[in-house]
């Protein structure tokens, strides 16, 4: 690690929904820097998890903060200093690239200033000088990663929520995305990242398994090799989610 | 003629996007036949066609021994379809969406449920929770059984397990082995490389085109690239320096590795001692044999 400034600190975070405990007492920190890998079988409670940490859900119980704010007094603060980023929904296909860009920053509150010299950093680090007014629906699968990425950072957040974002892209746009994650990281910017695609999580400084709502694992990808006696993290992660009882 | 699917120079467009361009399949009867792609490749438009759902622009389509363009209302009593997405009613209960499924193909739950009773069996301890209401691991096997209650003779089964993890992803390929000893045919796609080798053929897709059609270990045989795995303390400079050494062809992230494509000049060895030299550290080089993933980075940077 750069150094070892937390990012992310939270303390028996819980959430209930009725008498079901979504969330139970975790508690974990994610240094400036890290590339925080955070896995679970479908109904674990990582997006429950994810949601209170990026100041969209309240906690039951427990404390914590996400870029210096704490998530149960600063919900807004939050949600204006980190960058946030899913497969399902991230780019408008019928703005242009531009368009696309300008709409964020504004969402962020970013002067014409401020997102001029941002916007023509990106355009020449991400060699998109000449689709800056092609309609995002028209550019190419990988293109729309590299902007989706974009548009999520513009504004520069110490930490970026990364839900997903390789679900269903092709091998070698999926590879360039992880490149793209390992840039940002190298600049200090922090990654939270799901996925499940498990030789992403080998791409990982640590990573979390959840499991029935606590986390059950959480280490660099070889340590969690050794303790589980495992080759993959595809091999520890069956090993771990496997322990749950939960009923779906 | 033995193949219950069979496509031959299928094309359509949408507008002037071309969703499939020019495609030959045929599907063995009982076979578990994989669609291998990335989203976009042209996979749903595909099961749309197949599904009768949707007439092609060229091309010929046979289902079933059926034509897709003039028997199609016969096709739809031959086929059992799982759109990727949810498509049941959610505000029904569990045993009123496989009642409605019955009744609508004329068939009763009792005469056909040995076919549905291992995807179904998990089910059977909610009857009355309401679709909308199921984990969705449940709402998947209920919609599978949806499927099956005809007892089709081709199942075809667009990204059942987009969106599931590891585990759920395993169970989910092992009822389709189960289902397989009952004869059906299955057509199933998804995004997930690795999930390629529990078919017995697949095609892969891309950009509309089907790269190549085969077994997966007749597929990774025909690779024919010099591959090797490498690691070291600091996966993503090696991954910088292999790029920049000659002979490397082609470096990428490949899990705990990267893999390597080099050409017959590439010294493991000597290569090893240069980048422990440059200041890595735990430097390691060994050959490897890839897999269909590799199979896909190559044939679509040959493009």
């Amino acid at each position: 690690m750069n150094n070892q400034k937390k990012v992310i600190s939270v303390k028996d975070l819980t959430k209930k929904f009725g008498s079901f405990t979504a969330v139970d007492h975790i508690s974990f920190d994610v240094m400036e820097g890290e590339i925080f890998g955070f896995l679970g079988a479908n109904g674990a409670g990582k997006t429950t998890a994810m949601r209170m940490l990026c100041g969209l859900s309240f906690p039951t119980s427990g404390s914590g903060t996400v870029a210096g704010f704490d998530i149960t007094t600063d919900a807004e603060d939050i949600k204006r200093n980190i960058g946030y980023m899913s497969q399902k929904f991230s780019l408008y296909s019928d703005l242009t690239v531009i368009q696309n860009l300008r709409l964020f920053s504004t969402i962020y509150g970013m002067s014409d200033k401020e997102f001029k010299s941002a916007s023509e950093n990106l355009f020449k680090e991400l060699e998109m000088e000449d689709m800056r007014n092609t309609l995002v629906g028209e550019i190419p699968v990988g293109w729309r990663q590299k902007l989706a990425f974009a548009t999520a950072t513009i504004h520069n957040p110490k930490v970026v929520f990364l839900d997903e974002p390789t679900g269903g892209v092709d091998p070698v746009t999926r590879r360039r995305f992880w490149e793209l994650i390992y840039q940002a990281s190298s600049k200090g910017m922090t990654i939270f990242v799901t996925t499940h695609y498990l030789d992403e999580a080998e791409y990982c400084n640590r990573v979390s398994i959840m499991v029935d709502g606590k986390i059950s694992a959480l280490d660099n990808p070889t340590a969690l090799k050794e303790k589980y006696h495992a080759t993959t993290m595809d091999e520890v992660f069956r090993i771990v989610a496997k322990q749950a009882k939960r009923e779906e | 003629m033995n193949s219950v699917v069979k496509i031959k120079n299928l094309s359509h467009k949408y507008g002037s996007t071309v969703a499939l361009d020019d495609i030959s399949l045929e599907v063995e009867r009982g076979e578990l036949f994989g669609i291998i792609g990335p989203d976009g490749a042209g996979k749903s438009t595909l099961y749309r066609i197949l599904a009768t759902l949707l007439n092609p622009d060229k091309g010929e389509v046979y289902v079933a021994g059926l034509n897709a363009l003039t028997d199609y209302k016969k096709i739809r009593t031959k086929i059992g379809y799982m759109p990727e997405r949810f498509s049941l009613y959610q505000d029904l209960t569990v045993n009123e969406n496989l009642n409605f499924y019955a009744s609508l193909f004329g068939v009763s739950i009792k005469e056909n449920y040995d076919l549905i009773a291992p995807v179904f069996g998990q089910l059977e301890r909610f009857p009355n929770r309401r679709a909308g209401a199921l984990s969705g691991g449940m709402k998947q096997k209920l919609a599978l059984s949806c499927a099956l209650i005809h007892r089709p003779e081709v199942l075809l089964l667009d990204e059942p397990t987009t969106g599931v993890d590891a585990v759920s992803r395993s169970e989910f390929w092992d009822m389709l082995s189960q289902l397989r000893k009952s004869g059906i045919t299955i057509l199933v796609s998804t995004s997930y490389m690795d999930e390629a080798t529990q078919c017995e053929r697949i095609a892969m897709i891309n950009k509309g085109k089907i790269l190549d059609t085969n077994t997966p270990v007749n597929l990774v045989d025909n690779l024919n690239e010099n591959l090797y795995c490498a690691a070291a303390n600091n996966m993503f400079g090696l991954l910088n320096r292999l790029r920049r050494t000659s002979g490397v062809r082609n470096c990428y992230t490949f899990g705990a590795t990267l893999h390597v494509v080099a050409d017959t000049s590439f010294d493991p060895d000597q290569v090893s001692a240069q980048l422990t030299a440059d200041g890595l550290k735990n430097v390691k080089i060994y050959r490897t044999k890839g897999d269909i993933e590799d199979l896909f980075i190559k044939l679509t940077r040959d493009e």
